[in-house]
C-alpha cells in the first residue's frame, strides 16, 4: 500500500494532463506553425487562394514533392534583402549596447535602493511594457517631427535656427528603439543585480580594490546571467521589428521586418515573405537558445 | 553625496525619458487647435468626437473582448506550464517544453503572426476549420504568447513557495488536484492577477499579430491606431492615445496595488501564525511576542 502510494504520488493523474495541454497547444500553435512557414518558402507565388503552389501533392496514387529554391535564390541575389538583414543586425546591436548603457546604471539605481522604494521604481520601469508600443512611438512623432516640440524648443534656445530632420531617419528609429525596450533590459538587470551580496564588495574595499575595479572585476562578472537575458530580450525582437521603423524611419532606414510586410501585405507574395522569415530565424536562432537556456535556468530557479 | 550618485542620476534621467513622452501626448490630447503643433487652448473636444467615431468604438469593444478571452486562457495556460516547470523535474521532451515555453518572449513578432496566418490557411484547407479568420484567430495568437509572460511571472512566485505545506497537505491524504486548487492557487493569487493584467494589456496592444491572423470586418483598435497614425499625427489620434494610455496606466497600478495589499497581508498573517506556534511551542506564556497578534484579531 507504501509502495502504491508513493508511486501515485510521483506519477498523479492530472500529470499527464498538465504536461499535455500546454504542449500541445504550445507545439500546435508555435512550432507547427514553423514548420509550415518553411515549407511555403519553397512553393511558388501564385494568383490563387491561398496565393501560392502546393509544395507536395497525392495525385493518382503518385506522390509528388516540389521543392523550390527560387525564393531562396531570389533573395540571395537581390542586395535590398542583404541590406536589410545587415541593417536590422546593425539597429539591433547598436540599440542593444544603448539599452544596456543606459539601463545598466538605472537597473544599479533601483536593486540599491531601500526596500519600500524598490516596489514603485519597479512598477515605474514596469508599467510602460504593459501600454502600447505603438502609442508610444507615436508620440515621439508628435515630438521629432519637423515643426515639433524638440525642434521648436531648440529653435526658442536659438541652438539651431532651422528644423532639423530627426523624424524618418534612422535617429528617431534608435530613439524609438532604446524607449520601448529599455524596460526589457532593466527588468532582468535588476533581478540580477538586487540579488548580489554587498558583502563581496565591502570586503573588495577592504583589500584595497579601488569601485571602478570592484565594478568590472565583482558586479559585472556577477551580473552576467541577467546581462545576456537583457540583451536577447532586446536584440531579437528588434531584429523583427516593424512599427518602430514603419512609423519613425525613412528610406534611409532598411529593416527585414519591415521589408516582410511589405512583401506580404503590399506584394502578397507569401513565398518570398516566408523565406524571408526563414533566414531571419536561421540568423535569429542562435541568440534563441542561448536566450532559452538563461530563461530556463531562471525559471527552474538553478543556480 | 551618495545620493546623486552617476546610477542615481541616470535613473531619474531614464524616468523622463521613458514619462514625458507620453505626458506630453496627453497634454496636447486637450489641445483645442487642430493643428497638433499650436497649442490653441484646453478643450475635450477631440475626446467627445471619438465617441461619434462608430467604426473606432466597435474596434473597442472588439480589442476589449478579444483581450478578455485572451486573459483567461492566457493564466491558464501559462500557469500550467509554470507549474511544470517548476514542479515536474523530469519528463521526456522536457527541453524542448521549456523552449516553447520561453521562445515566444523573444521571436519577433512579423515571424510568430506570418507562420500563424499559414498555420490557419493551412488547417482551414485541410479540415476546415477555422473557416475565417477574426476574434478566434486573434485569441489564439495572443494566447499564445501572453502565456509565455504569464508563465514567466508565475514560475517566479511558484519557485519561492514554501514547498513544505504542499507537502504537508499531501502527507494528509489531500489529492494534488486538491492540494493545488486549495493551496498552491491562493498563495500564488497575486501573480495570477498580474499575469491576467499583463495578458490583458498585451492583448490591447497588439498590433502585428491581429494584422497577421485578423479577417475582413475583425479589425482591432490598435490596427485602427496605426492606419490612422500611419498618415500622420492626429488630434483624434492624440485623444484615443491618452485614453489607452490612462486606462492601462490606472488598470495596472489597481492590479499591482490590491495585488501588494494582499500580499502584505498574508505575509503578516504568516508571520502572526508563526509567532504564535513559536509562542506555544516555548511555553513563554503570553509573552511581548504574542501581543500584536491579539490587537489584530
Amino acid at each position: 500500500m507504501n509502495i502504491s502510494r508513493s508511486i501515485s504520488r510521483r506519477m498523479p493523474k492530472g500529470r499527464h494532463l498538465v504536461i499535455g495541454v500546454p504542449f500541445l497547444w504550445l507545439f500546435l500553435f508555435f512550432l507547427l506553425p514553423f514548420i509550415i512557414v518553411m515549407k511555403i518558402s519553397f512553393a511558388e507565388a501564385d494568383v490563387a487562394i491561398p496565393p501560392y503552389t502546393e509544395v507536395f501533392s497525392w495525385v493518382d496514387n503518385t506522390f509528388t514533392l516540389i521543392v523550390n529554391l527560387s525564393n531562396y535564390i531570389f533573395l540571395s541575389e537581390d542586395a535590398l534583402y542583404l541590406a536589410a538583414y545587415l541593417g536590422s543586425l546593425k539597429i539591433a546591436a547598436i540599440s542593444t549596447l544603448l539599452c544596456l548603457l543606459i539601463g545598466f546604471p538605472m537597473a544599479y539605481a533601483i536593486a540599491r535602493a531601500d526596500k519600500a522604494k524598490q516596489m514603485v521604481l519597479l512598477l515605474l520601469i514596469m508599467m510602460p511594457t504593459w501600454t502600447a508600443i505603438l502609442i508610444r512611438v507615436y508620440a515621439w512623432m508628435g515630438i521629432l517631427s519637423n515643426n515639433g516640440l524638440l525642434n521648436s524648443f531648440l529653435m526658442w534656445l536659438g541652438v539651431i535656427s532651422d528644423p532639423l530632420q530627426i523624424l524618418n531617419t534612422n535617429l528617431a528609429v534608435y530613439i524609438g528603439i532604446v524607449y520601448s525596450y529599455l524596460p526589457f533590459m532593466v527588468l532582468p538587470l535588476f533581478a540580477n543585480l538586487v540579488k548580489h551580496d554587498q558583502s563581496l564588495l565591502e570586503a573588495a574595499a577592504d583589500l584595497g580594490s579601488s569601485t571602478y575595479n570592484s565594478f568590472w572585476r565583482i558586479t559585472v562578472p556577477l551580473a552576467k546571467g541577467g546581462i545576456i537575458t537583457g540583451c536577447m530580450l532586446v536584440f531579437i525582437p528588434v531584429v523583427g521589428e516593424f512599427v518602430i521603423p514603419e512609423l519613425l524611419g525613412g528610406p534611409e532606414t532598411l529593416m527585414i521586418g519591415k521589408v516582410l510586410w511589405q512583401e506580404f501585405f503590399n506584394n502578397r507574395d507569401w513565398p518570398v515573405a516566408s523565406a524571408l522569415a526563414v533566414v531571419m530565424l536561421a540568423i535569429l536562432i542562435i541568440p534563441i537558445i542561448l536566450f532559452n537556456r538563461h530563461q530556463a535556468k531562471e525559471m527552474e530557479g538553478r543556480p | 553625496m551618495k545620493r546623486f550618485s552617476f546610477s542615481n542620476f541616470m535613473l531619474w534621467a531614464g524616468f523622463a525619458f521613458i514619462y514625458l513622452p507620453m505626458l506630453i501626448l496627453v497634454i496636447y490630447s486637450f489641445n483645442g487647435s487642430r493643428l497638433v503643433t499650436v497649442w490653441g487652448g484646453w478643450s475635450i473636444k477631440w475626446y467627445v468626437g471619438l465617441l461619434d467615431n462608430t467604426q473606432l468604438m466597435s474596434s473597442v469593444m472588439r480589442s476589449l473582448e478579444i483581450a478578455c478571452y485572451t486573459a483567461i486562457a492566457a493564466v491558464a495556460l501559462g500557469t500550467m506550464a509554470a507549474f511544470v516547470l517548476t514542479r515536474v523535474t523530469r519528463f521526456k521532451g522536457r527541453t524542448l517544453f521549456g523552449g516553447l515555453v520561453t521562445a515566444p518572449l523573444v521571436m519577433p513578432e512579423v515571424i510568430t503572426g506570418l507562420s500563424l496566418l499559414l498555420l490557419f490557411v493551412a488547417m482551414a484547407q485541410l479540415i476546415g476549420w477555422p473557416a475565417e479568420r477574426g476574434i478566434m484567430t486573434i485569441w489564439i495568437a495572443h494566447t499564445t504568447f501572453c502565456s509565455a509572460y504569464v508563465a514567466v511571472v508565475v514560475s517566479s512566485r511558484l519557485r519561492e513557495l514554501d514547498l513544505s505545506i504542499e507537502e504537508a497537505a499531501m502527507d494528509l491524504g489531500a489529492k494534488p488536484w486538491k492540494v493545488f486548487f486549495l493551496i498552491t492557487i491562493p498563495m500564488i493569487a497575486p501573480s495570477l492577477a498580474a499575469g491576467a493584467m499583463m495578458s490583458f494589456a498585451l492583448s490591447l496592444d497588439d498590433l502585428v499579430l491581429a494584422s497577421f491572423v485578423s479577417g475582413p470586418g475583425s479589425t482591432t483598435l490598435p490596427m485602427e491606431v496605426f492606419s490612422a497614425v500611419r498618415l500622420g499625427v492626429k488630434p483624434e489620434i492624440n485623444a484615443v492615445a491618452s485614453l489607452i494610455l490612462l486606462s492601462v496606466s490606472f488598470a495596472t497600478f489597481l492590479v499591482w496595488f490590491f495585488a501588494h495589499r494582499a500580499e502584505e497581508k498574508r505575509k503578516k498573517a504568516l508571520q502572526e501564525a508563526m509567532d504564535e506556534t513559536t509562542g506555544v511551542h516555548q511555553q513563554d506564556g503570553p509573552d511581548n511576542r504574542r501581543d500584536p497578534s491579539q490587537v489584530h484579531a
